[in-house]
């Protein structure tokens, strides 16, 4: 099973980037194995639809699930409809233990999207 | 000749001016013999028009305006991925065998359904906004577009209204632009023939009035400024102007009575009628600018 994290410094011992369209990098963890591998985000710095832009480039890595901060409304969209998993972190301290959390079953699920979507605001 | 009235900080007398000049040219010319008669204004601040609030105009037209966005035939799709790696807004997401379009990020550029190597993609009209068109009872032919509220993108519709309102042979147009130095001010001010920069003496009025002329150069336009409010602040906005060779072209007092005249409503003309020669003559100086630029 292939799990992404958004985390800030691309390493496995990375802290979680709280942020899922404008995170630093995507490390996809091997769940089983936990062999990883970091992706800086395509996405960070789009003018506009960052979420959708994030969300794509993880359906593309063949992820079964995401785990960040939060889910904005379009990203929350595009990965519902590409039939990826949404997790949060919870606090973890690291991408590692957001994973090894994640595979213990103690990470929850968005209740729904966060925040307001579309355009960076000034 | 087109005259647009941008500034950079919000607040500082663009609609004051606009108005006030439109009803300057409308007036008979008396005390002049420049007469060029009524003008059309464009209200491009299409987030929040107000000019018609001081002009009153009757509003005869009405029509929505929109963009086209994209429209993907299923069946014909093949998930290929094109149309999302050129749209440049990320409006449009391949994620697996789906195409998901996100209309209100789509700036109606048409690249998905141009790359398409399917044919899968057709364009339908999302309204977005409307348009009015009308006439004061002076004769200033009037124009406006409203954005609709929740709606991010008002390039579109301004784009539109300047398109669509055009002036009669020799008509004088008016441009107020929305604040900021954005798109939409971009939008605004691009095609016109001079750059009006209304502004006032403040560490605020003058560090957005350097971005409104870093715009005007890049769009290669002549630029003058009016100094509202003036006796308030410092005098670094004079220094500035000097500085960079950008004409004072007028100067308004801070005064109880047009602030007064603005919160019912009275235009600064209504308020001092006075300024109708000087906005006259002003709009002759402009004229004179916009030759020696040309």
């Amino acid at each position: 099973m292939k799990i992404v994290v958004t985390t800030t410094t691309p390493d496995l011992d990375s802290p979680v980037d709280p942020r899922f369209g404008r995170g630093g990098y995507f490390v996809l963890v091997d769940a089983d194995t936990m062999e990883w591998q970091a992706h800086p985000n395509p996405a960070a710095a789009a003018s506009g639809g960052a979420g959708i832009r994030a969300a794509q480039f993880v359906a593309e890595q063949k992820a079964d699930g995401v785990i960040s901060g939060d889910f904005g409304p379009n990203a929350h969209q595009a990965l519902t409809a590409a039939g990826i998993g949404m997790y949060l972190f919870g606090g973890s301290a690291s991408a590692r233990q957001a994973v090894e959390r994640f595979k213990a079953g103690e990470l929850e699920t968005p209740s729904g999207a966060a925040g307001q979507g579309g355009r960076r605001r000034a | 000749m087109r005259i647009a009235v941008a500034s950079g900080k919000g607040g500082t007398g663009k609609t004051t001016v606009a108005t006030s000049l439109a009803l300057s040219l409308a007036a008979d010319g008396r005390g002049g013999e420049f007469a060029p008669g009524p003008p059309l204004l464009l209200d491009c601040d299409v987030e929040a028009p107000n000019a018609h609030l001081f002009l009153q105009p009757r509003f005869e037209h009405v029509w929505q305006v929109g963009i086209p966005v994209p429209h993907v035939d299923e069946p014909r799709c093949t998930a290929c991925g094109r149309c999302a790696e050129v749209c440049a807004y990320n409006a449009i997401a391949v994620l697996g065998a789906k195409v998901l379009v996100f209309p209100e990020l789509c700036h109606g550029c048409g690249s998905c359904a141009r790359a398409c190597p399917e044919g899968a993609i057709t364009e339908a009209m999302r309204p977005i906004g409307v348009l009015r068109q009308g006439t004061t009872m002076g004769g200033i032919d009037f124009g406006h577009g409203e954005l609709t509220i929740g709606e991010p993108m008002a390039g579109p519709v301004i784009r539109q209204l300047k398109q669509q309102i055009s002036p009669r042979p020799g008509q004088v147009v008016i441009l107020d632009a929305p604040p900021g130095t954005s798109c939409p001010v971009v939008e605004a001010v691009r095609g016109a023939d001079f750059l009006l920069l209304v502004t006032e003496p403040t560490p605020f009025g003058l560090h957005d009035l350097r971005l409104a002329v870093q715009v005007g150069r890049t769009l290669g336009l002549p630029m003058g400024v009016i100094i509202n409010r003036d006796g308030i602040g410092d005098e670094h906005l004079a220094q500035y102007c000097e500085g960079e060779g950008l004409p004072v072209l007028m100067r308004i007092p801070f005064e109880r009575a047009i602030a007064r005249g603005f919160a019912q409503g009275r235009t600064l003309l209504e308020t001092h009628p006075a300024y109708a020669l000087r906005f006259r003559e002003m709009v002759l100086e402009i004229g004179r600018r916009i030759e020696v630029a040309g």
